[in-house]
């Protein structure tokens, strides 16, 4: 600490506000305190201790990220652990952070982690005896118009389900709370009464000495070089002093995480990329403020406030940020960022314009305070997909200090348990792979997500930069015929296509939490589903193929899959890929092509997390191999009651419903074990056969139709290797136009299924959902031959029963015109009691009616054990959900409406098992 | 083709008094084969196109195009004449709605003032020599403009890049010929002799030559596609005769530069001079019955009766050289230690102005033609250059111009009054020459830019004035440099602070262009420095007839040499 206090000596008058570091809390922090040898000898100015040759953990980064993940380690008991800091503790974005801890987040399980970090930070100073300047001030989110005040109550609703206190308040409670704020042009705020200020160098400085006490080494001026990896697993770290052989490494590098992942043996991509950040520090205002008035955070000025030493400190989120770093500059420490007043000003503007009465309040300094951002605006953890045993936490896009508690619990549990205690999927390292890592991309992308941390987000909102980056080969046929696109992972996808004619330009930017203008296309789309046949471009689904030389491929799958895969060859298996506690790794389709070789399809973003997935757990065999073939082959979707028509045109195979006793069951003469199987099929029409089997389209030889649409509706999915893809579209498009066909886009296929009760990955499903939660214990084979993943927890929770069910509800009283329409994460109430929230929605055009999809749970018992889910519990009451403040009466069903179907009881399967929604 | 060598010998030219294809003197026997060769190909042309019943015209450009584009230059001219685009097509009907309801709109007066407007930067490396770019913009008077600008790389021999304003009168015909073809003279002066006969051989064998200049055109800048066939022999005459001088000094010193430079002009002005006579021998009235063929821009003729003024600057490897004939004028933009912005002239005026090109007019003159030689700051009490390209008025002998007069009524009845009688007391021509006046100047890193314009923008203009406008524009267009706010400031004062700067930015960043921002500043000078918006509508919405009598046609060009 003597060392921090040497660098606050060394750079307070120039570039630190001194009283962010208030020396009282170093000195105090004492030489008592710091028990750890090794930082004792940091005192002595040139005398460095010795680089240790062992440990068990190596964390690199002195922040209040790296001392959170070594505290948090420490606690959870791990011994052994070495912390490495380039320069000083807390000498990068630390240091310069504004200090605000506020829990109004976009997404659950960044309050989550904030309201953690606040609980933590408030009780540190009593575990240490550190003074960390937490102040509770709570926060004011200022609505200036009406659509940020209902994104505000839709906060408000969210936060209150975690059980944070927030209130919406009216303009004149905000003058009431905060003396200065003009609210003249307000609608009204959120206020967050527990949010607070507190001194992030002296959180740093806390966390540090709380480590340091549990026997953590911290050893600054020591820079890592690079991280040696030796098949898969990290063997040792290189610093500049020498090198460490350890099991785990993290990087908590911050700025500087991109270019510690790429100097490792093997690359691990980081992907985030540095803005610069001002925020303006004033002299106390003549009536000194008083230091617990609420932050104020006006995201429509695009600037945030709070009291900072009896004036203000105000920064904000600029529309033009100015990203640096981008060649990656080795720079040591934050030095000499320049300040641009200039470049400032629509800030001060917007302060002034909030605060008029504090005009004549003095300049003390200008901060450039570099942030981190990432490429989805959400922070990057976990473990890396390359490399085992390699961590990452960073990229935290200018929230470090609200997020580094929680996170760095949660990474402590993750490198603990092997998973963390929440659902992070939102926030996994692995959402991302090697095609988001290009510099270019990066900073592109970040001068977009910077000045979105404030931008108003309304339900299905798109980046718009780093785009066309990965595409379909008919991309540019589907886009000249007036497809509007969406990105996931890298791929463009039409959401759905513009009729000529239509007003393209107000399409695009309309921006409204009610009927969106798209409403009747997509429509329309969906009546062409229903009635004819629509074509869908859905090549951006995650492909691998798993092939071995014996039964290798058959034996991994079945104990990596619930379901069971030793099916007659083409046959096509919907199964989830569960982790020892039985939730969902992944949910894929999973096609035997022969008897040792199989075609799985996973979603879109699956395309790292599967494939790390699968590799963990691929036995190190010659004859075992695992490719990803995304790139080969082009999907197209062809949903309708004519598909199949269109199909047999094309193909020249009779289709005729005699040929096919099921839709789904194509036979064919030539394979006689096929037919037999068809034939079982047929006779026992209670089991659905989904079916692939390779045909020629057109021309175009070798394309693998299958028997299922993701959507429930009748039709085929065709798999087209990339070189026919546009002979395949033509021809189906040109055949088609007899039977009515059109292009159609992923928001009538997003309605389709949730009408029909398809639940998603990644946003309906996690690793912490199992399939007995979601009703398909169908697709479990308890009884099959081998062990699989997750059984041993499905048998017990289906001993002791689920504790929450997936749920469907259909919202009643709800004017499609005129009513917030439903987006995610919406309360959903029973009987008046909270009883869980909506996971996605969609507006079905068949029962002209909002369906949810969510997960609802029994109150705790009496000794707050968790009740056991009863049918009864869901269809017994009155249920609720709650849109931005707002309760809407709706129905909760177990099951689809049987009466959407024609063939009611296979579909009922059905139509739970097509469930790929790529989302 | 082997041609003596010609020597243009200027004061030998005084000397004799006329230039007279008839009466070539004996020291140029080379013109006789060179004047043949015109005049069977001029036959040719004609019994084609007779044959083919096709115009003339068609036929020579059908020629010229191909020769052009193989042999000349690396961007070939557009097939079709482009007229200058004049934003204020309907300028008179605006001007009377303008009295009427009020003036142009901001969006109206923008879209005038950079309708040519054109910039290009060049890419760093050892071919921009020192050039990082350049600004330009022209906007018409007269209608259709005289003014011309052009720039150029060379791209054989030691290179450089040239950039050239030119203004005409009597016509734009002798400025649109000019901009043209000088800088192939120039690149013909200063390549090596092996280059040349390499040249020379490639176009005899009909191979591909490498293009000499690389052209840097506003898309809407005058390319006339006629003439060429004559232009591209006369230039291959030229070199040719080069060639045959056989004495290539190897002193690739910069005196080098300016001797080409002389000679390009010289040599220019007389190949107009004798592709004009050679034209009139050929085309009595009676064979000139070809429609249009008089009328024609870019006839002989009609270049040799016009004139225009040139002032070109060539910059290479850290020198410029600046050749000026006329009254146009480079000004270079130095930037003193304190920042302070001083204005280098490079060019001397040649007009009455200059007491010592009045004192040389006067002296080529016997004392008997004192007072009618320079009347009313005119010569003759006519021109207002002293020096100029074109203009054989004021060239050739009387005799020859009687000829002219007489033969050809029909090209005069095309070009302006003023030119159709003989000058008043022309007793000694010539009166008028192509002698350019050559500057060098060793670039300095203090040296930022160099601004060349017509005398359209130093009439409304003083030089101090142009150099500090375009310097404070570079200045605003780089990075401002930052504000440090003292202590004590408040927020208030340091919002105003921010905001007026911000004013000032945008205002310097209205016009991207430097060339514009003069523009825009030179027509709307309220006389405080600052743009009078009323004043610059009322500047552009004049109407056509009016408009010469307030502003002659302005072309700027400003070449950016050193970054602040």
């Amino acid at each position: 600490m003597c060392s921090c206090v040497r660098s606050s000596r060394a750079m307070a008058p120039a570039l630190l506000p001194r009283l962010l570091l208030p020396q009282m809390g170093f000195r105090l922090a004492g030489r008592g305190l710091w028990t750890s040898p090794q930082c004792l000898a940091v005192s002595g100015d040139s005398q460095l201790p010795p680089v240790p040759g062992q440990a068990r953990v190596v964390i690199c980064g002195g922040g209040i990220v790296g001392t959170s993940v070594a505290y948090h380690l420490a606690k959870l008991g791990w011994t052994d652990i070495v912390l490495l800091e380039q320069g000083r503790l807390g000498a990068g974005t630390t240091r310069l952070c504004a200090g605000i801890l506020s829990m109004a987040k976009p997404i659950s399980i960044e309050s989550k982690m904030a309201n953690y970090s606040s609980s933590l930070y408030q009780q540190l100073e009593e575990e240490t005896g550190v003074k960390t300047g937490y102040v509770k001030t709570g926060s004011l989110c200022l609505a200036q118009n009406q659509d940020r005040f209902i994104s505000l109550k839709r906060l408000a609703t969210r936060l209150k389900v975690l059980g944070i206190n927030c209130n919406i308040i009216k303009p004149k409670e905000i003058a009431k709370l905060h003396p200065l704020v003009n609210i003249h042009d307000l609608v009204g705020a959120l206020h967050l009464p527990d949010d607070a200020v507190v001194s992030s160098p002296d959180v740093n400085h806390a966390l540090a000495v709380a480590a340091a006490r549990q026997g953590v080494q911290i050893l600054d001026r020591t820079a890592v070089q690079q991280v040696v990896v030796e098949k898969g697993h990290v063997m040792a770290v290189e610093t500049d002093r020498g090198s460490i052989e350890c099991e785990y490494f993290v990087n908590c590098a911050g700025q500087w995480a991109y270019e510690l992942g790429q100097a490792s043996e093997v690359k691990v991509s980081v992907p985030l990329h540095g803005c610069e950040h001002f925020y303006l520090l004033t002299k106390p205002l003549q009536e000194p403020l008083a230091p617990n008035t609420p932050v104020i955070i006006d995201m429509d000025g695009r600037m945030y406030a709070r009291p900072w030493q009896g004036g203000l400190l105000s920064g904000g989120f600029e529309k033009n940020p100015k990203p640096i770093f981008t060649e990656g500059r080795n720079q040591l420490e934050i030095q000499n960022m320049q300040e641009d007043w200039d470049h400032f000003e629509p800030m001060l503007s917007a302060l002034l314009r909030r605060m008029p009465h504090i005009e004549m309040a003095e300049i003390l300094q200008l901060v450039n305070c570099p942030e981190s951002f990432t490429p989805d605006m959400r922070c990057l953890m976990g473990e890396t997909p390359g490399v085992s045993g390699y961590y990452v936490l960073a990229g935290m896009n200018s929230s470090g200090l609200a997020f580094a508690g929680g996170a760095g619990k949660y990474l402590a549990e993750w490198m603990t348990y092997g998973y963390p205690t929440a659902n992070v999927w939102p926030l996994d390292i692995k959402r991302f792979g090697n095609l988001q890592s290009s510099r270019t991309f990066l900073r592109h992308r970040v001068m977009e997500v910077m000045p979105l941390l404030y931008e108003l987000k309304v339900p299905r909102w798109d980046f718009q930069t780093g785009r066309q980056l990965r595409t379909s080969p008919l991309y540019d046929r589907l886009d000249t015929q007036g497809a509007r696109w969406m990105e996931k992972h890298g791929f463009e996808r039409p959401k759905y296509f513009v009729p000529p004619g239509k007003d393209l330009l107000s399409l695009d930017q309309s921006k409204t939490f009610y009927k969106p203008d798209w409403f009747d296309i997509v429509g329309a789309e969906v009546k062409c589903c229903k009635e004819a046949v629509c074509v869908i471009d859905m090549s951006s689904f995650t492909k691998f193929e798993l092939t071995s030389t014996g039964n290798q491929a058959l034996e991994l799958l079945q104990y990596l899959c619930a379901n069971d895969l030793d099916v007659p060859v083409g046959h096509i298996v919907h199964t989830g890929m569960l982790n020892e506690r039985g939730g969902y790794e992944n949910d894929c389709s999973v096609v035997r092509l022969s008897k040792n070789s199989f075609f799985i399809i996973s979603p879109t973003d699956q395309q790292v997390h599967c494939w790390s997935w699968i590799k963990k757990h691929m036995p190190n065999d010659p004859h075992l191999h695992l490719e990803d073939v995304s790139w080969k082959y082009t999907a197209l979707n062809l949903i309708g009651p004519r598909a199949m028509d269109v199909l047999a045109e094309l193909s020249y195979v009779s289709m005729t419903p005699e040929h096919f006793p099921s839709m789904f069951c194509k036979v064919r003469e030539t394979s006689r074990s096929k037919a037999a199987c068809c034939l079982f099929c047929a006779l026992a029409l209670m089991l659905p056969c989904l079916y692939l089997q390779e045909m020629s389209v057109g021309y175009a030889n070798g394309i693998r139709v299958m028997s299922m649409t993701h959507t429930g509706e009748p039709g085929f999915m065709l798999y087209i290797p990339i070189e026919y893809a546009l002979h395949v579209y033509n021809e189906v498009m040109s055949v088609g136009q007899k039977y009515g066909i059109r292009n159609a886009g992923y928001y009538a296929l997003r309605s389709l299924r949730i009408e029909k009760f398809f639940a998603f990955w990644g946003q309906d499903l996690d690793t912490f959902t199992t399939p007995l939660e979601c009703g398909r214990e169908f697709r479990v084979k308890f009884d099959k031959d081998t062990n699989f993943l997750g059984r041993e927890a499905l048998l017990q929770q289906r001993q002791e029963g689920v504790f929450r069910r997936f749920v469907m509800l259909v919202l009643e009283d709800h004017d499609t015109e005129l009513d917030l329409w439903p987006w995610w994460g919406e309360p959903v109430y029973r009987s008046g009691q909270l009883a869980g929230t909506t996971t996605s929605s969609a507006y079905s055009y068949t029962l002209e009616r909002h369906v949810c999809l969510g997960f609802v749970s029994p109150p705790p018992g009496p000794e707050g054990l968790p009740t056991p889910i009863t049918p009864d519990f869901i269809n017994r009451g009155d249920y609720e959900v709650n849109i931005a403040g707002q309760r809407y009466p709706a129905k909760a069903k177990l099951y689809p409406f049987s009466s959407l179907f024609t063939q009611q009881k296979r579909r009922k399967e059905d139509m739970e098992l097509s469930n790929l929604q790529g989302k | 083709m082997a041609v003596p060598s010609i020597i243009y010998n200027k004061t030998e030219e005084m000397n004799s008094a006329s230039i007279n294809i008839h009466l070539v003197p004996p020291k140029h026997p080379a013109v006789v084969p060179q004047l043949i060769f015109l005049l069977l190909l001029q036959v040719l042309l004609v019994l084609e196109a007779i044959m083919l019943r096709r115009s003339i015209a068609q036929a020579r450009r059908c020629w010229l195009e191909i020769r052009q584009s193989r042999y000349l230059s690396t961007a070939p001219a557009p097939p079709e004449l482009r007229r200058l685009h004049y934003p204020a097509s309907s300028r008179s009907r605006r001007c009377q709605a303008g009295q009427e309801t009020g003036q142009l709109s901001l969006a109206q007066i923008n879209r005038m003032l950079k309708a040519n407007e054109h910039s290009h930067i060049l890419p760093r490396g050892p071919t921009s020599h020192g050039v990082l770019g350049f600004h330009s913009n022209t906007l018409p008077s007269n209608h259709p403009s005289e003014d011309r600008r052009s720039s150029a790389t060379c791209l054989l021999g030691r290179g450089g890049v040239l950039f050239g304003v030119f203004d005409g009168h009597a016509g734009p015909s002798c400025a649109q010929a000019i901009s043209q073809r000088l800088f192939y003279y120039f690149t013909v002066a200063m390549l090596p002799l092996r280059t040349l006969q390499e040249l020379d051989r490639a176009v005899e064998e009909d191979r591909a030559v490498p293009p000499l200049l690389e052209w840097h055109k506003h898309p809407q800048d005058h390319s006339s596609p006629d003439g060429g066939a004559i232009s591209f022999h006369s230039l291959r005459n030229y070199w040719q005769e080069r060639l045959d001088e056989d004495d290539e000094e190897d002193n690739e010193d910069d005196g080098r530069v300016t001797s080409a430079l002389m000679d390009a002009f010289r040599r220019l002005d007389y190949d107009v001079s004798v592709e004009a006579q050679v034209h009139l021998s050929l085309s009595s009235p009676r064979r000139v019955s070809i429609p249009g063929e008089g009328f024609s821009l870019s006839s002989p003729l009609r270049v040799a009766l016009s004139g225009s003024t040139a002032c070109v600057v060539h910059v290479s490897n850290g020198v410029l050289h600046v050749a000026n004939l006329g009254d146009s004028r480079a000004v270079l933009g130095v930037q003193e230690e304190d920042g302070r912005w001083m204005a280098l002239s490079l060019t001397n005026d040649h007009n009455a102005q200059n007491p010592e090109e009045l004192q040389r007019i006067l002296g080529e003159h016997p004392a008997s033609e004192r007072k009618t030689v320079v009347r009313h700051d005119r010569l003759l009490g006519l021109l207002l250059p002293f020096r100029a390209f074109g203009d054989v008025r004021f060239k050739w002998s009387p005799e020859m111009l009687s000829r002219l007069y007489d033969t050809r009524p029909d090209v005069l009845s095309a070009v302006s009054e003023s030119v159709r009688t003989l000058p008043p007391h022309y007793l000694t021509p010539p009166y008028l020459s192509a002698q350019p006046e050559v500057t060098r100047h060793l670039m300095k890193p203090a040296d930022k830019f160099l601004v060349l314009a017509t005398d359209g923008l130093w009439e409304l203009m003083h030089r101090q004035t142009v150099v500090q406008l375009v310097g404070n524009h570079v200045a605003g267009l780089q990075q401002q440099r930052p504000i440090v706010p003292s202590a004590d400031t408040t927020l208030g004062c340091l919002q105003r602070l921010l905001l007026e700067r911000r004013g000032r930015v945008q205002s310097v960043l209205e016009d991207q262009n430097a060339a514009t921002h003069l523009l825009r500043h030179a027509l709307g000078d309220d006389g405080y420095g600052s743009v009078d918006q009323n004043r610059l509508a009322r500047m552009l919405s004049l109407p056509a007839d009016l408009a010469r009598s307030y502003r002659d046609d302005i072309t700027i060009t400003m070449v950016h040499l050193n970054d602040l």
